[in-house]
């Protein structure tokens, strides 16, 4: 093997790595925290009585995840202008695309995590006297919350990975500072190879810390 | 002189699940600080009248009246009352399950005051001191900051007892409390509830241990294929049953006590 290691070239850059990936991980918060909205307004809204109200939610959750997500990111900022909406910069676009993405996904979390709460507990809840939309706040919605927490914790971490394809609109997360880090210093493997594990470390940091709090929050044993 | 106006009343209450007919119209009277035992074999439709009173299951003829107020459907064309309207009647009866039935993601504490504060409007400190009133009551007065994980079954009974009663409901419904609790655990649940009987507590009790019936009941009620078959006080009831499928019912708790 002739290929020489420098890793000099990447380690001046490094900062700008550690930019773009904490960039990666604010879109992906964000987006978590958008799609849950999301998420569980299709989850309720698909226990509708209201069947167009259904279909359509179906729709959009099956289109969604029968979809590329690159394709996605695409259609929203290359596409939407097209019609008329300009209004979204780099940024808006790929967290409106990744939301709407994470909110097919999660409505099917927690649609599940609603159905899996035994009927015991609602039924403890309508016998005190609370009001239906009391019931979800104090009881149905905390339990889910903590039924579905892995199920979050492993949404997040996805989301955080395909940050990475944020790079494909030019926004300067992890993956498109190493693509340039790398073009400028022609350190391929030193390049990708740090980005790599960064990207490793801080995946494995989140489903570690998650974890702690899964198991804080684990009420049902 | 006529009799107090009863505390419950049910007067011919049907009920079917699909084409069973499982209630064949249940007539009764409670008075308050009456205990009523609801006996019978599985499938007799005791589990079912209780749920109906406090509407956990729609009935589809007939009334139900507490403290005078028809529950759960407006007079004459037996329309369902709107949510609000039947939370608040729900609010009035206490009802105690099976399977407890704590909600798992909070304390025991704070299983008691979430109607406290959320259904009566009190505010936080004061029901904070009604839960431990009756946590201290029930025996739990150390176990207050406990999930119900952490706690055995006999004391999230008496947790999800305290939750019922400390709302000062004006009757308390039992269901089958102490059938899903380990032999040894019965007793500190039943301790619970004669003490509750004895305070003047208006109680109607669907229980399968005959020796508590019979030691605590002011009245028996004997369910049969979704009819009331036998009534009256225990002490009668137990010993000259009148029909011969109550005979045989308590015939086979006897074999098994002995």
């Amino acid at each position: 093997m002739t290929y020489q290691f420098n890793f000099d070239p990447i380690f001046r850059s490094f900062d700008k790595m550690l930019a773009g990936l904490w960039l990666g991980l604010w879109l992906a918060a964000l987006s978590l925290a958008i799609g849950c909205v999301i998420g569980l307004l299709v989850a309720y809204g698909r226990q509708s009585r209201i069947a167009p109200l259904r279909w359509a939610l179906v729709t959009y959750v099956e289109v969604i995840r029968n979809c590329p997500i690159l394709l996605l990111i695409f259609f929203v900022y290359f596409g939407l202008p097209e019609l008329g909406i300009f209004f979204l910069d780099k940024i808006d676009s790929f967290i409106l695309t990744l939301s709407v993405y994470a909110g097919a996904y999660l409505s099917e979390v927690f649609r599940s995590g609603l159905t899996s709460i035994p009927v015991r507990y609602v039924e403890a809840a309508k016998a005190i006297g609370l009001r239906p939309w009391q019931r979800q706040r104090y009881v149905v919605l905390p339990v889910m919350f903590r039924i579905t927490l892995p199920a979050l914790a492993n949404n997040l971490i996805s989301l955080f990975k395909d940050t990475s394809l944020a790079a494909a609109i030019a926004i300067p997360e992890l993956t498109f500072i190493t693509r340039q880090i790398n073009a400028n210093t022609f350190r391929v493997m030193e390049s990708w190879l740090t980005a790599s594990v960064l990207y490793l470390v801080t995946c494995y940091a989140i489903a570690w810390a998650l974890r702690r709090v899964e198991r804080r929050y684990a009420v049902i044993r | 002189m006529a009799e107090p106006q009863p505390l419950l009343r049910a007067i011919d209450v049907h009920k079917k699940f699909g084409d069973v007919e499982v209630l064949k119209g249940i007539d009764i009277d409670v008075q308050k600080g009456e205990v009523l035992a609801i006996i019978g074999s599985s499938g007799s439709g005791k589990t079912t009248f209780l749920r109906c009173i406090n509407l956990l299951e729609e009935f589809h003829q007939g009334e139900i009246q507490v403290d005078g107020e028809r529950i759960g459907y407006t007079a004459g064309s037996h329309k369902r009352l709107g949510e609000a309207a039947i939370a608040a009647q729900r609010a009035r009866i206490g009802m105690v399950f099976q399977s407890f039935n704590l909600f798992p993601h909070m304390t025991a504490e704070q299983n008691v005051t979430l109607g406290l504060i959320k259904v009566q409007g009190r505010r936080k400190e004061e029901a904070v001191e009604i839960a431990r009133r009756w946590l201290d009551r029930v025996g739990l007065a150390e176990r207050r900051d406990h999930y119900p994980y952490q706690l055995s079954g006999g004391q999230q009974q008496r947790v999800a007892i305290a939750r019922a009663v400390s709302m000062e409901p004006k009757l308390v419904l039992f269901d089958e409390v102490t059938s899903a609790l380990d032999p040894e655990l019965v007793s500190e649940v039943l301790a619970v509830m004669q003490d509750l009987a004895k305070s003047g507590m208006t109680m109607l009790v669907v229980s399968h241990e005959m020796s508590f019936v019979r030691a605590v009941a002011t009245r028996v009620v004997f369910m049969e294929a979704g009819r009331i078959a036998e009534e009256g006080p225990p002490a009668e009831l137990f010993a000259r049953p009148k029909s011969e499928r109550l005979a045989a019912f308590l015939g086979r708790f006897h074999g098994l006590a002995h």
